[in-house]
Formats: structure tokens, C-alpha cells, sequence
């Protein structure tokens, strides 16, 4: 809310700098948007009389003005259509700046001296939405009071400093100046001089005569309450008024309507103006809508309602979405004679939803959805009535028209002193707390060391212990809080087994030169359900999607890496080296949510390094990937033995460049390269991707950090080549070479393959050293051969190989 | 002449040859010529049998003097020559030092991550749990638990992605607050837990709004747990995160499942104070929001809070990111760019 300064001060005997003033309502009530004053920003404009008007000879729609700007007489060129002779109005004399930050220097125009400028509202500072309509077109007029060569900003109210709250949900009654002056008058110990204005009913003619009020429903209007104005006169507000609505951000209109604004300022209560003639018939009533009953809303919008909105009607013709905007056809307009005002407080749940269905987000609305002080409904719409009556020369109709009417609560709640302190961490004495609930008018009665507090209704965000504390806490200040830290626990705080082998596989695969990437969870419904490492079916689907790129909760982490890759592609980086941790979701589970498990995946492009003088330097392959899983594999140390099966089922990869990873029997992860087709829907280069249920990683069982002692003895090699098949796999080769190798052979090492112009077509070679030792001696030739010899007859009965 | 000076003359002459080596062979050469079995020193030592017998100790020891004398020469000439065969050598290898090192492969753990790795890190240290949620939640825990009940206004402020009518993209780490109140043994003392996450809201993407970002949630519940206590711990991670130089500020606000709340806002890092466009004008900077757990949430799960009472706190890692790092577009986060994955590389 914008509250006006000068406003407060009309109530409150306060001469704190504003910004200061802002800083302590942050620090104890609500959160500030901003401190300005409308004149931040301009100067050199002062109040200017129009001696005389000419035309410009040289234009049809120029004038030549002279002004008295309180100086001297001065020439002023004008294209304002309504600028004549007499009036007082607003000059930016050269040198000013106005709105937009736009200086104003002596110039010519079309030939003519202009020394500045006469200006609209708009031009210094006024939003469209706010300078009254009137003067839409043309320059505004000061009043005939006012002396030339003065500041303008005083007789516009530009010389006042607006505080612009934030209002948290739970605050509703700092929509008014009234609630602000209670909670400024409470943390600073003012008195507030907050002053109403009685009614004078001076007509004779019953309200109950003129209208009926009928609320069938009260839960849809709790409270319903009418006056009638009569015989009113429509013409604009007195200045002092439209300078309290602009400054809030509200534009003037008319005697009746800115009266209802004005009121809804000053007590936080929305009125609502009908023209009584135009009511179809003078019984109120207020009911949900029909369905797809149409209704013109004073902005003439033709609107469709449905069963949830709220109409107040007349007879059973709406002729206002309760607590949002009236209608159309029942409007104050200029020849409004009696008026009908609503004080009311609607649902707050209904009329938000409402609001919100058909975007009428006001003024009104607002202070509905977030309550309405009980206690001073009627006050509202008697102040509200006399105000008319007075600025329209009316006469206000005997009695209050009341349809229903809540009961106002005033709940009462006990605490102990040392209740209070407990959970605030204080040191109050009964004397501090009391001295709190004094400032913030609240009753109590204290007996011993209980308090029992009062709540008044104007206050209905507070109702149980947990808010009093709340109020204690802020009135005493946070500031003035002490800084403990919580009771040490018995337990050591420490990371799960489970967190730490997640956090661990994170470094290890940063330790081997990939950078992590946080991709979205919330992918298309065709990239998610891609690359699963099991086919767990179809993604998890949002019922009500903001965007069809993100639609499905992913299957795997792939599919978000290579968005990330083609976004990289995208922009030059050709290099790309990316693994990512975290969620995939199955729904293949009888739960009502899906499953959620942890992943580890990795993509790799490009080059392996940057272009290096020193290195040398390919293009990241199958093996330079394979090289990290088996690496992280093995810091994992998994007491299973990981394999590499060869794969060409996977629709996403390519069928011969493909391997599924597996912990003894379980399949625990693929890697492979991503199939072509796939990488060109990604729009990516040649690509290399792996990825590893953690699940199952952390639930297997694991070596530990151990110790193998080392041999004292030495160990002896003998290297072996094989003339192949070119399909024949390493593992198979591997696999025999262990399985025949003797209790002795303590390392198999592939050290080369060779395939091309010197082996026969379809022939490869196949090169390994193998490492005999013995933990307890040295072994003898005859030992090595022996055991060697049983893995060549070995490999050529089962091999159809060739040994080189 | 006699023997001695015959000796006298072989030191000089032997000395002289030394100096004027040029290589290690040649020096080699002259020790072996002098000091060899069958050089001038022994051969003129062979004359010492016609010399008295107490001339001969005189001699012997002069001969072995100059014996000395002639090894300290050659072994300091020795070194000279290695020396400087060395040098030569080592100028010969000079190498360009400043040509750039062999390029490390190194990847660096996400900005986020890194954030959130840090303030685990400190709430584990102070004995807090960790306590990782699903990231599809039941409205029931997402809202319910939390003292929102279907129709409260604050479900209009976080617009939700829902799956069904009760089940959803979780819109905040805190309900795992719920199901840990739920699940701790109070018997065992306070419940002390922090909770990292992805969360989800349904907004449209730009450069400060997305519909995936993350949080970081603490709670701390027992039988003597203060809001001076939350605000010791409010000031203990702003000051962590940004420097402890920075004041922290606490003022009202306003959550469904804490009250009292709070925001807690810390002197803006880039100005001090004084206001700039990071702070809006104001000097603060809001980073968390907290407050002391509402009864509601305490009574819901079970727990009375009559004699349990305590705080919690919430914070997003993307946001101080942003703050701390002037990052401006919050999807720089998400399309990982290896421009920006890699700036975040201090370890130090
Ligand atoms: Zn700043």
C-alpha cells in the first residue's frame, strides 16, 4: 500500500525522517517496496496565470500564452486544446526537468519564443492510469488561489513522501491508514489522534423505505450493510481528496466514487456506489452466479460467470461481482442522483478465486481476499455517506439497511511469563510484556505469571499463543533478540554411507576431467522415457504443463546431457565433457508416486583436449569414456565383478559401439555411442554416453579400503600374440587366459591390437603380457613355463588362433 | 741433482700438466703417468736405498707430500672439468619455461552444488542430519502438513505442477520437515535436520524465473529451542555465505507453517549498505526466510507443542548464486554451458 506520510502525520505526532520511518515499519510490521516523493526527480515547476491566449500564426493548433510565472510576463507556446485565459496552470520554466527525465530549455516553435513549457499531469510524473480523465487532452489547472512563482508540488500533494509496503498475507489490516497508525503508534509508544467523522442523517425519508436487503447466504456476505444518498450533485472531489488518491495510486473520478476510494484508504473497508435510480429493483440480494450468466462489468467488459462467482443483485439481476467491480449499467455516472453504498465484507476465499478467474485484481478485491476489520463497517459507511452527502450537497437517508451481520471476535489467550521467554529466548519481566500489549492496545489481565491477552478484531491475523509471541517478538524487536545456537546433540553430525558414496562419485568423476552439469528433470514425454538403462515403460506425465518442453519427469539422465550438448554445439563449444547425479523417475510401481532413483551418467564430444602444442591430441572414442566408468567403477570398490556385455539392443545407441555394464549377474548401466539418427534429432556431433544406476552401486557389497602385501620375490612376464577372428572379444580371450592360468598368474595385460594390411582379411592380433609371481617364493623358469604352456594349448584348442 | 729435488721438480712439473688439462681423459691420463705404479714418483723413490737411514723417513714423508699434493690437483681438476662438461650440457637442454604446461583434464562440480555442499558441510559440523526428499511429493505432505490447507492463499502464490490431485513436483524441501517429525525418536533428544533439493514450480522460464531451482530447508524441533537460537543460527550461515563482516537484519513476515516468521536480509555485499541496484536502494539483501514452527505443523505430525517446540529455515542456492556471483539469467544454471561450468574452479 501507498501511505502517504503527510496523511500519517495528520494522526500521529511523528517528525521522523521517512526513511527511517520505512526502515522500522521493515524491521517490525511489513516488508517496503520503496520511499519516493512524486517530486523525486523535477524541478523548476511553479505555478503559472495565463494573461492571454493567441493564436500562433504560423500554426492551427499552436497558441502563443502569456504567463505570469511570478517573475516576469513571458511567452509561452501551448498546443494544449483546452489552455485559456485566466487560468492558473503548471509551467516548467527553462531549465526544468519534468517526467521522463526530459530537460526543458527556451526555444522556437514554428518561429515563435517559447521561455518553457505548460504542462499536463502526465508530463510530470502521472501515470495515464492515475491523472484524472478530464484533463486526458489537455494542460491542468491549478487552483485560482494559487500564487505564481510558487512551487507546484505543495498544491498537487507532490511534496509528500509515499512509503510503499509490501503487505505479507497475514497482514490485511495494513491496507488502511488506520491499521498503519496503530502499528506505527505501537512500536513507537505514540498516542493516535486517528479521528472518524459522524453521520447527520438529514433527511427524513427511511432507508428502510427506499431499499430491502436479502442475504440468504451469509456465508457468502457475512456482513451486508446499505445507505442511501439522495438528490446528490456529480462533479469532481476537492483537491485535498484527489491529492490522498493519487498519491495511493488511484485515480480521481467523481464526488461519489473518490469517496469510496477514499474511505477504503483511510479504513481499509471497499464501499461499493450503485445508482440507486438505475437499480432494476430495490431489493439487494447476494448469490452465486448461474452458470454462463452474462454480465457487463463496469469496464464493459461483456463477462460469462459461473457457479463459483459471486453476484450482488438487484431483484435477481446482478449488478455486481461481489467485492471485485460493479456493473455497467448500474455505474455512478454524471447524472447520478441517489446513491446506494454497499459496506460489506464477502469471502475472502471466493473473492480471490473470483479475481483471479477473471483477472480483475483491485483495490477492492485485494482487501476482501485478505479480510476486513469487522469493527469498523459501519463506521466506513457512515463517514463514507456524510462525505457524500457533504461534497454533493445530498441528504442522507434515515437508518442503516443491514442483511447480515458477523459476530465479532474477540478471542482471549492465557500465556505464562516463562512461556514466553522460553520460546523467544528473552528475559522479560510481566512488566515488558504488558508494556507491549499497551502500545499495541490490546486488553489483558495479568494474575501471577499469566497474562491473559484479549484480541481485538481489528487484529483477526491474531488468534492463538504462537501469534502473540509473534506480536511480543516484534514490538520487543528482533534487533534486541540475543544470538544463541541450538542444544549440541549426543549424535555426531556426519553424512550418510549412502550421501558420502554420492558425494565421493561426484569427485571421482571431476577427478577424471568431467564437469558436472544440473540439467532439467522435466523433459518432453519422447526424450524421457529414452535411454533407460531397464525399460521401466512410459514417464510420469503433469496433469496441467506450463510448457510441451517440459511435459514428463525423465528415465534417464542421457537425454538431458545431450540438450545440454547441442546447446553447447549450439554455441561454438565443440569440446564437451559433462557428467551429471541425480533422480530418475519410474512409475512401473504399484505406489501412487513414482520411483525415485539415484543415477550417475556422462556424455563426452569432441576433442580430449584443447588444441595442444605439447600433447597429442584425438577425438574422444568409446575407450577414453569406458577408461573413466572402469576407473570410477574401481574407486567404488565393488567386491562383484564388473563386465562390459556387448549390446546392439539399445534402439539409442549404436548397435556394434555398445556395451551393457554389469556387477556380476546384475545389469547396472550401459555406455556406448549415441546412434547417429538419435544424435542428429539432438542436432550433436559423434557422442559417447554412459550411465549407472547409484542404486545399485550403494547397495552392493563393497571391499572397503584394504591392503595387499607386497610380494618380496620377483615376478617374471611372458607376452603372447594371437592371430584372431576379428569378432573375437578381449573378454572371452581374458576370461580363458585366467581360467587356465595357475594359481601364479597375477596379471593379465593387453598391450596391443593390430588389425590392417600385414593379417590376413578378417584377422586380428591380439598382444598380452602375462605376470607370474609367487606370494611365498621365488618361482623357477620351469614353474612359469609350465603353467604358460597350459594357457597357449588352452587358447589354440578353443581359439581358432594362431600363436605369434 | 738429488732426490729431493728431483721429487721437487716432478711436483712442479706434475702440477703444471694439471692446470693445463683441457679434458677429463687427459687428466686421467696424468694420474695414472704420475701416480701409476710405474711412474717418475716411484721410479725416483727406487733411488732411496743408497740414502742414509736417516734420510730416508725425510724423504719418504716429502714423497708422500707431494703424492698429496698431486691427487688434491687432479681431484680439483677433475671437478672443474666435470663441472663445467655439465653446464656445457645443461645449456644445451635449455628449454622455453614459459611455453603452457600439459593440459590436465579436470571437471569442476556444479555453482550450485557447490553451494549447497558448503552449507551441509556447515550444518553437519553443528550436528545436523541430512535428510533428502522425493521430488514428487503427495499434496498431503507438500501442503497439508504444512498448515496449508486447499484453499489457503499461499497456494496461489506457488503455482504447483500436479500429476494428480494428490500427487505433485514438490514446490518446497519442506516436506520432508513433515515426515521427519513424523519418523524422529524425540526420546533420543532434538531433531536436527537440513534438507537440500531440486524443487519445482509451475512458472515460465526468463532470466530470474524458473520452473526448476533449488532449496535448502533446516529444522531444528526439541524441548528448548529458542528463536534466539534461530536467529544465532540465521547469522551463522549468512555470515558463512558472504562474510562475516555483514550484519544481519531480521524483520516480520509471513509463512503458513512458521510463527512467529521471519526474513532475515543481510547488508548488501556490493554497496555495504549504502544501496545500489543489487539491493534496490534499500542496503539489505533478502536471503532466507524462517521462523518458529507452527503448532499446527507440530500437532498434525503428532508431536505436542506444548513441550516441543523449535525453528526452521529456508534459503535458494540459486538465488545466492546469482547474488554472490552477479550471475543474471537464472537458466545459466540449467543449460550448462562449459563456458560458465568451468569458471566456478577455487578450491583454495
Ligand atoms: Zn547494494
Amino acid at each position: 500500500m501507498k501511505v502517504s506520510y503527510k496523511w500519517l502525520q495528520e494522526y500521529l505526532d511523528i517528525d521522523i525522517n521517512p526513511t527511517d520511518l520505512a526502515e522500522k515499519i521493515a524491521r517490525t510490521s511489513v516488508d517496503i517496496n520503496d520511499v519516493y516523493s512524486p517530486s523525486d526527480g523535477l524541478k523548476k515547476l511553479v505555478v503559472g496565470h495565463i494573461e492571454s491566449v493567441e493564436p500562433h500564426p504560423d500554426s492551427d493548433h499552436l497558441t502563443l500564452c502569456q504567463v505570469d510565472n511570478g517573475e516576469e510576463t513571458v511567452q509561452i507556446v501551448c498546443g494544449a486544446p483546452n489552455v485559456v485565459a485566466g487560468k492558473n496552470v503548471i509551467v516548467a520554466l527553462p531549465g526544468a526537468r519534468i517526467g521522463n527525465n526530459i530537460k526543458i530549455k527556451r526555444s522556437k516553435m514554428r518561429g515563435e519564443i517559447s521561455e518553457g513549457m505548460l504542462c499536463a499531469l502526465q508530463e510530470i510524473g502521472f501515470s495515464e492510469k492515475i491523472a484524472p480523465k478530464a484533463y486526458d487532452e489537455g494542460i491542468w489547472f491549478l487552483p485560482d488561489d494559487a500564487k505564481p512563482g510558487e512551487s507546484v508540488f505543495p498544491y498537487l500533494g507532490m511534496d509528500d513522501t509515499i512509503i510503499d509496503t509490501d503487505i505479507t498475507p497475514n497482514r490485511g489490516d495494513m491496507f488502511s491508514m488506520l491499521g498503519n497508525v496503530n502499528d506505527i503508534a505501537a512500536f513507537y509508544g505514540l498516542k493516535s489522534h486517528f479521528k472518524t467523522l459522524n453521520v447527520k442523517e438529514n433527511s427524513t425519508t427511511s432507508t428502510a423505505d427506499l431499499i430491502k436487503v436479502q442475504i440468504d447466504d451469509t456465508n457468502l456476505a457475512p456482513t451486508y450493510k446499505l445507505r442511501v444518498i439522495n438528490n446528490i450533485e456529480i462533479k469532481d472531489s476537492p483537491m485535498w481528496m484527489q491529492i490522498r488518491l493519487w498519491n495511493a495510486g488511484i485515480r480521481p473520478i467523481n464526488n461519489v466514487v473518490d469517496v469510496t476510494n477514499y474511505i477504503l484508504l483511510k479504513y481499509g473497508q471497499p464501499l461499493h456506489s450503485f445508482d440507486y435510480d438505475k437499480l432494476p429493483e430495490k431489493e439487494i440480494k447476494v448469490r452465486f452466479a448461474k452458470k454462463d450468466e452474462a454480465f457487463t462489468t463496469l469496464d464493459e467488459d461483456e463477462r460469462k460467470l459461473n457457479e463459483q462467482d459471486v453476484v450482488v443483485t438487484a431483484g435477481d439481476k446482478p449488478a455486481a461481482l461481489a467485492g471485485t467491480m460493479g456493473g455497467l449499467d448500474t455505474a455512478i455516472s454524471n447524472e447520478t442522483k441517489n446513491v446506494a453504498l454497499e459496506a460489506a465484507i464477502f469471502n475472502p476465499t471466493l473473492i480471490r478465486k473470483q479475481a483471479r478467474r477473471h483477472d480483475l485484481h483491485s483495490e477492492s478485491s485485494t482487501r476482501f481476499e485478505r479480510g476486513i476489520n469487522p469493527e469498523t463497517v459501519e463506521t466506513a459507511l457512515n463517514e463514507a455517506a456524510e462525505l457524500i452527502a457533504e461534497l454533493g450537497n445530498g441528504t442522507v437517508a434515515t437508518g442503516i439497511v443491514t442483511g447480515s451481520e458477523a459476530a465479532i471476535n474477540e478471542p482471549k489467550v492465557e500465556m505464562k511469563l516463562a512461556r514466553i521467554n522460553h520460546v523467544l529466548g528473552t528475559q522479560m519481566k510481566m512488566e515488558d510484556v504488558t508494556n507491549i500489549f499497551d502500545r499495541l492496545a490490546f486488553d489483558y489481565n495479568v494474575d501471577g505469571d499469566t497474562i491473559t491477552v484479549t484480541v481485538p478484531a481489528r487484529r483477526w491475523d491474531v488468534s492463538i499463543e504462537a501469534d502473540l509471541l509473534e506480536e511480543i517478538a516484534r514490538i520487543y524487536g528482533y534487533d534486541n533478540l540475543p544470538s544463541t545456537l541450538p542444544e549440541q546433540t549426543s549424535n555426531i553430525g556426519a553424512l550418510s554411507l549412502r550421501q558420502n558414496l554420492i558425494r565421493s562419485s561426484r569427485h571421482v568423476l571431476e577427478g577424471e576431467g568431467l564437469n558436472q552439469a544440473i540439467s532439467y528433470s522435466l523433459t518432453t514425454n519422447d526424450k524421457a522415457e529414452q535411454f533407460q538403462i531397464e525399460n521401466h515403460g512410459t514417464p510420469m506425465l503433469l496433469d496441467y504443463p506450463m510448457s510441451q518442453d517440459h511435459i514428463a519427469t525423465r528415465m534417464s539422465l542421457i537425454s538431458g546431457l545431450l540438450n545440454d550438448i547441442a546447446y553447447n554445439i549450439a554455441r561454438k563449444q565443440k569440446d564437451v565433457r559433462l557428467y551429471e547425479q541425480g533422480r530418475i523417475f519410474t512409475t512401473d510401481n504399484d505406489g501412487i508416486r513414482p520411483l525415485e532413483q539415484e543415477h550417475i551418467a556422462g556424455a563426452m564430444t569432441g576433442q580430449l583436449l584443447n588444441n595442444n602444442w605439447h600433447q597429442e591430441n584425438h577425438s574422444v572414442d568409446f575407450y577414453d569414456l569406458k577408461g573413466i566408468v572402469e576407473r570410477y567403477l574401481e574407486n567404488m570398490s565393488l567386491s562383484g565383478t564388473v563386465t562390459f556385455v556387448p549390446s546392439n539392443e539399445r534402439a539409442e545407441l549404436h548397435p556394434g559401439r555398445t556395451a551393457n555394464i554389469k556387477l556380476d549377474d546384475q545389469l547396472i548401466g550401459f555406455i556406448g555411442q549415441v546412434h547417429p539418427q538419435i544424435a542428429k534429432e539432438y542436432k550433436i556431433p559423434e557422442t559417447y554416453v554412459f550411465e549407472l544406476n547409484l542404486e545399485a552401486i550403494i547397495e552392493a557389497p563393497k571391499q572397503g579400503r584394504h591392503y595387499d602385501e607386497i610380494s618380496k620375490y620377483p615376478s617374471i612376464k611372458r607376452d603372447i600374440a594371437l592371430l584372431l577372428d576379428d569378432n573375437t572379444l578381449n573378454s572371452d580371450i581374458t576370461a580363458a587366459i585366467n581360467k587356465k592360468g595357475g594359481s601364479y598368474l597375477v596379471d593379465v595385460h593387453l598391450f596391443d591390437v593390430y588389425q590392417g594390411a600385414h593379417l590376413p582379411a578378417h584377422k586380428k592380433s591380439l598382444a598380452y603380457t602375462l605376470t607370474y609371481q609367487d606370494k611365498n617364493g621365488t618361482l623357477t623358469e620351469d614353474q612359469v613355463n609350465e603353467s604358460f604352456d597350459k594357457v597357449v594349448s588352452y587358447l589354440t584348442a578353443e581359439f581358432d588362433t594362431e600363436i605369434r | 741433482m738429488g732426490l729431493r729435488e728431483k721429487l721437487d721438480e716432478l711436483r712442479q712439473q706434475g702440477l703444471k700438466d694439471v692446470d693445463n688439462s683441457e679434458d677429463l681423459d687427459r687428466i686421467n691420463d696424468i694420474r695414472v703417468r704420475l701416480l701409476g705404479k710405474k711412474g717418475p714418483i716411484k721410479e725416483a723413490l727406487r733411488g732411496m736405498r743408497e740414502l742414509s737411514a736417516d734420510e730416508r723417513p725425510k724423504i719418504g714423508q716429502f714423497a708422500n707430500e707431494i703424492r698429496d699434493d698431486l691427487t688434491k690437483a687432479i681431484d680439483k681438476r677433475r671437478e672443474e672439468l666435470e663441472f663445467a662438461k655439465i653446464n656445457a650440457q645443461l645449456e644445451q637442454e635449455t628449454i622455453d619455461v614459459t611455453l603452457p604446461g600439459s593440459e590436465v583434464a579436470q571437471g569442476q562440480p556444479h555453482v550450485i552444488q557447490q553451494i549447497i555442499d558448503e552449507l551441509v558441510d556447515l550444518f553437519v559440523g553443528m550436528g545436523y542430519e541430512v535428510a533428502v526428499g522425493d521430488e514428487v511429493e503427495e499434496d498431503h505432505y507438500n501442503f497439508e502438513m504444512l498448515n496449508l490447507p486447499k484453499d489457503h492463499p499461499a497456494r496461489d502464490m506457488q503455482d504447483t505442477f500436479y500429476v494428480t490431485p494428490e500427487v505433485l513436483m514438490r514446490t518446497q524441501t519442506s516436506p520432508m520437515q513433515a515426515r521427519m517429525l513424523e519418523k524422529h525418536d524425540f526420546s533420543k533428544g532434538p531433531l536436527k535436520m537440513i534438507s537440500p533439493g531440486k524443487v519445482y514450480r509451475r512458472d515460465t522460464d526468463d532470466a530470474t524465473h524458473s520452473h526448476q531451482f533449488h532449496q535448502v530447508e533446516g529444522m531444528v524441533i526439541g524441548k528448548h529451542i529458542t528463536m534466539a537460537d534461530l536467529k544465532g543460527t540465521l547469522e551463522v550461515v549468512a555470515q558463512e555465505l558472504f562474510g562475516d563482516e555483514l550484519q544481519v537484519r531480521l524483520r516480520p513476515s509471513y509463512f503458513p507453517f512458521t510463527e512467529p516468521s521471519v526474513e532475515a536480509d543481510i547488508t548488501c555485499f556490493n554497496c555495504l549498505g549504502k544501496g545500489c541496484a543489487i539491493c534496490k536502494h534499500t542496503g539489505w539483501i533478502e536471503v532466507l526466510g524462517a521462523g518458529m514452527t507452527h503448532p499446527n505443523v507440530l500437532k498434525m505430525a503428532g508431536i505436542d507443542p506444548e513441550v516441543y517446540g523449535g525453528f526452521a529455515f529456508g534459503l535458494g542456492p540459486d538465488r545466492f548464486a546469482m547474488l554472490k556471483y552477479g550471475v543474471e539469467d537464472i537458466r545459466d544454471f540449467y543449460q550448462n554451458d562449459v563456458r560458465f561450468l568451468t569458471q566456478f574452479d577455487q578450491k583454495g
